[in-house]
């Protein structure tokens, strides 16, 4: 890869994602979106603006929802970063955050939604019971051009009754 | 007997998939691919005098740079005319790169592909073009007035001019008591998907095959076009559309000149180029939609009955026209809506700008028709001190079918197949709480509070043709594989038709697979656009299932020595209707249909019970039949489907900001039976917020040089989380009766009466009359105070 850049400043960071621990050679100005996206394959991660408005680029940075189209990849060295991958990517068996997408039919093109997750996913350890304005709220960083969002609030209530379902057991 | 999953509200099967990463858009796809960027105009009016690319090429990674002289073939004459119409006086497309001249700020002129996108961008800035430059119009004012000029040789801007007549208007207008004259405003705004659009390209130059991922609503249109004009067999050419991250139909339009230019690169480079939208690309360069000045007189009676409607429109299809009139003709033809209107004419003019052309966004064309006819309901019931449901009651279209008299988009002649408007009124009136308003209004002025009401009707004609196809296989394990050739854009059309096909063929859902927008299994298909899907893809596989399951029921009948019409189908078992002692399972009469019978999996080793001696002397597979439990299938119906619906809203306006916000929005919808009501809800949710939007945030701010001032997220304000109210909404289901599952589209039905409904709550809270939108707190703060100096004309 590094070749066909041709002169351009590179940099080897080191950068946790979802837990594995990466040595990558990247372009010293190239996004963390595209290095999750082309260099590690983490498709679930969407840009949708690339100039930090819509959200759906958003990870987590050490448990904190950023966009990562606002990011160097240089910059998240030794930083650990979790994707929509990370809250789960298992069809079979969704996270809570997921499940509750899937209840409240919070998504239709999906393509907004990974930086839903993720910022949800964050978002109800925070506040474990949150009232309909403070959904609202939560999600209001973030755009969604297909589901009119009372279903994606709908969802940040869901999400935090089951995770707090899955704290009992 | 099985529950009958039409009707269910069953989670999507999409849903899993999407929400873990697992979505495949079309930029997931081949990540190394080498990329192409652009060069845009940052004219809106100019000739070209020279392209300097050297400093381009000079970039370490720059692999080829293309300016229009590197078109081969076809591909550099001018893009394709989609739909034509006789009211086109002048055809004008743009090409794949501009050819001497620019039309508007973000036209493409030079290509250049490189190693990363990163790297092409570079590059793609040390280009230098050499303008020469011309005045720009922009503006219907501008566009209608004439001086300016937006296509040589042409002597106005006029791209297209129509005039249809229903009943003779101006005795209808002489007969009426009463007469009024409405000049109105629309918006112009955009479809603005979160994802952009984007391609990837790969040719193989051993099959001398090109295959393209695209974001396309249409990937069958896609591919002849592409085939076309590359100038090579449409078999060797295939377009497969993978997830679409929305589309609300700026992905229509075919192709799109990066779609061309991206497929030129790639056979000429013999690789996999890539091109992925950015969002100021999307802005500048992508469709936008809606902008109309238009006027409206209505001549009607003491009791508010309309005798005559006259209307004219300009509408702003900017610099090219390749998709057609379909926005200016819808509107025209949805002007009437629910309402008997004896008379009627419409003319209108669809003008060049030197702006980003306009082509179809949800509810295309029919969200101007509505802000026509509900603003002009609005003034007569002001002008006869009238309750203003009460004027659309005494207005209703009451006796169905009931013929339009005009040509709709699709070609037929309009006829509103089925409804009940009274019904929907007075549904609305009660989920709203229309009747007890006057006491909230009071108790809120009480406190201090200005609220208003407002509501808006529509019709939509939805589910038109020519036709839609559907292939089914049943696999021997029992898997049912569905295709439908259109693509999906959040639709959840892996789960509707699902339902569709599995309460047919009488199996569990769980064993149907949908697949969208792949050519290479159903080449035959038209296009997911003018909510059009559930009833055309809809019913063309509710007709395939049909066929699969008779073939099924004769296969087995022939083995369950039963007569077929004495046969069901049941959680995949075929068995005699009250004997299920004798019963095989489908799976089984999938291995029996072919008479290859490799046994490879169990459900082939059981069918061998089943299998009977073949007569001798015959073939195994009589003349006339094919093998495998496989069908095809067709659906075109007579004509457009007219859905319908009601709005309301409740807004309280701040009385010192001219804040405006929404309490309540309610919803009343009729599209025909309801295959999936929560994905229905969903759409009308998505909708509306859209009309939100158009309502009261989104406009495209054009300067004079036709310089698109607000092109991104920060500037073109569309609505968050905490903007859009939460929607009530409730149905009505009647039938259509011009197909068979008789349902009519809903994809659009939620943004088309929005802005109507929330000019008139807003009008009805400030007591000035609303005739422009998008309203924002600052315009509306502006024509309060030049109401209050008597300045009504020219407050907005
Ligand atoms: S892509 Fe990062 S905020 Fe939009
Ligand atoms: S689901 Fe399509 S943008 Fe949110």
């Amino acid at each position: 890869m590094t070749e066909a850049i041709g002169t351009e400043p590179t940099s080897t960071i080191r950068l946790t994602v979802n837990d594995t621990l990466h040595a990558l050679e990247v372009p010293d100005r190239k996004l963390l979106s595209d290095v999750l996206r082309q260099d590690l394959g983490l498709t679930g991660t969407h840009v949708g603006c690339e100039h930090g408005v819509c959200g759906s680029c958003t990870v987590q940075l050490d448990g904190e929802p950023v966009r990562s189209c606002l990011m160097f990849a240089v910059t998240a060295q030794g930083h650990e970063v979790k994707t929509v991958e990370g809250v789960g990517n298992d069809p079979e068996n969704p996270s809570d955050v997921q499940q509750a997408f899937i209840d409240c039919h919070g998504l239709q093109c999906g393509f907004c939604t990974p930086g839903f997750v993720t910022t949800i996913d964050a978002y109800i350890d925070e506040n474990p019971k949150p009232t309909e304005e403070e959904a609202r709220e939560a999600v209001s960083g973030n755009l969604c051009r297909c589901t009119g969002y009372q279903n994606i609030v709908a969802a940040v209530q869901r999400a935090a009754e089951l995770r707090a379902e899955g704290a009992r057991q | 007997m099985t529950t009958r999953l039409f009707g269910q509200k069953i989670t999507r099967r999409e849903d899993p998939r999407l929400l873990t990463g697992h979505g495949r858009y079309v930029d997931d796809v081949s990540g190394s691919a080498i990329a192409a960027a652009f060069v845009r105009s940052p004219h809106a009016h100019a000739d070209i005098l020279d392209i300097d690319v050297t400093g381009a090429l000079d970039v370490a990674g720059v692999i080829a740079v293309w300016t229009h002289e590197d078109l081969p073939g076809h591909a550099a004459e001018r893009l394709p005319m989609l739909i034509p119409n006789p009211s086109i006086v002048a055809p004008h497309t743009g090409y794949a790169l501009a050819k001497d001249h620019v039309n508007f700020v973000g036209e493409p002129i030079v290509m250049v592909v490189a190693e990363n996108r990163y790297i092409a961008e570079d590059a793609a800035n040390l280009i230098d073009v050499e303008y020469n430059f011309c005045d720009p119009v922009v503006g219907v004012e501008q566009a209608r007035e004439g001086s300016r000029i937006v296509h040589e040789g042409m002597e106005d801007n006029v791209a297209a001019h129509i005039v249809q007549n229903v009943g003779d208007v101006d005795s209808g207008l002489d007969s009426a008591p009463h007469v009024l004259e409405l000049d109105l405003e629309f918006e112009r705004s955009a479809c603005m998907p979160m994802e952009g659009k984007g391609v990837v390209a790969t040719w193989d130059p051993g099959e001398g095959s090109l295959e393209v991922y695209s974001s396309t609503q249409t990937s069958t249109g896609l591919r002849a076009v592409l085939a076309a004009k590359l100038e090579i067999p449409l078999t060797k050419v295939e377009v497969i559309t993978p997830d679409v991250g929305g589309a609300f139909g700026v992905k229509i339009n075919h192709p799109w000149p990066e779609e061309l230019a991206v497929a030129c690169a790639a056979r000429a480079l013999e690789a996999t180029v890539k091109w992925t939208e950015d969002r100021r690309e999307h802005f500048i360069s992508s469709a936008h939609e809606r902008a109309q000045t238009q006027w409206v007189k209505v001549g009607f009676d003491d009791e508010g009955r309309i005798h005559g409607l006259d209307v004219k429109f300009w509408h702003d299809n900017g610099a090219y026209l390749p998709y057609g009139v379909i926005v200016p003709l819808n509107t025209s033809t949805h002007i009437m809506g629910p309402y008997v209107i004896p008379s009627f004419r419409v003319e209108y003019w669809s003008l060049y700008t030197n702006t980003v052309m306009v082509t179809p966004y949800r509810g295309a064309g029919r969200a101007h028709a509505v802000f026509m006819m509900e603003r002009t309901m609005d003034a007569i019931a002001a002008e006869l001190g009238l309750d203003r449901a009460e004027v659309r009651l005494r207005n209703f279209v009451r006796e169905f079918p009931h013929p339009m008299g005009l040509r709709m988009q699709d070609g037929a002649e309009g006829c509103i197949d089925s409804g009940d408007f009274v019904t929907s009124l007075d549904k609305l009136k009660a989920l709203v709480g229309w009747d007890e308003f006057e006491s909230y209004r009071e108790q809120a002025r009480s406190e201090g509070r200005q609220v208003g009401i407002g509501l808006a009707c529509y019709i939509e004609s939805t589910g038109a043709g020519p036709y839609e196809g559907g292939h089914i296989e049943v696999e021997s394990s029992g898997r049912v594989n569905v295709w439908t050739g259109l693509t999906t854009h959040g639709q959840a059309h892996a789960t509707v038709f699902a339902q569709i096909v599995a309460d047919e063929l009488g199996v569990p859902i769980d064993s149907v697979q949908v697949n969208t927008g792949d050519t290479r299994k159903l080449p035959y298909s038209v296009g997911t656009w003018g909510s059009r899907g559930a009833v055309m893809a809809g019913n063309a596989l509710h007709l395939t299932a049909k066929k699969v399951r008779e073939k099924a029921l004769r296969i087995a009948g022939e083995s369950l020595e039963a007569d077929p019409d004495d046969l069901e189908i049941v959680e995949g078992l075929v068995q005699v209707k009250g004997d299920v002692s004798a019963s095989m399972p489908l799976a089984a009469v999938s291995v029996l249909s072919n008479p290859l019978r490799y046994a490879f999996d169990e459900s082939a080793r059981a069918a061998t019970a089943f299998a009977r001696e073949s007569p001798a002397d015959e073939p195994s597979i009589k003349p006339g039949e094919q093998p495998g439990l496989e069908e095809q299938e067709f659906f075109s119906p007579l004509r457009s489907t007219v859905a319908n619906g009601m709005h309301a809203a409740i807004v309280e306006t701040d009385p010192e900001t001219a804040d405006i916000k929404i309490l309540r929005y309610c919803v009343i919808h009729d599209c025909g039976p309801m295959v999936n009501p929560l994905v229905v809800e969903g759409q009308v949710h998505g909708g509306v917020a859209q009309g939100v939007g158009g309502a009261l945030y989104e406009k495209m701010a054009y300067d004079t040089d036709g310089q698109l001032l607000n092109a991104s997220f920060m500037d073109f304000l569309m609505p968050f989380a905490s903007e859009i109210p939460h929607i009530e909404t409730d149905h009505l289901e009647t039938p259509s009766p011009l197909n068979p599952l008789g349902i009519k589209g809903a994809g659009e039905a939620g943004t088309i009466p929005t802005a109507s409904a929330i000019a008139s709550a807003i009008e009805d809270a400030e007591g000035i009359p609303i005739r422009s939108m998008p309203l924002d707190p600052s315009t509306l703060w502006h024509m309060r105070a030049a109401h209050a100096e008597g300045d009504v004309a020219r407050s907005h």
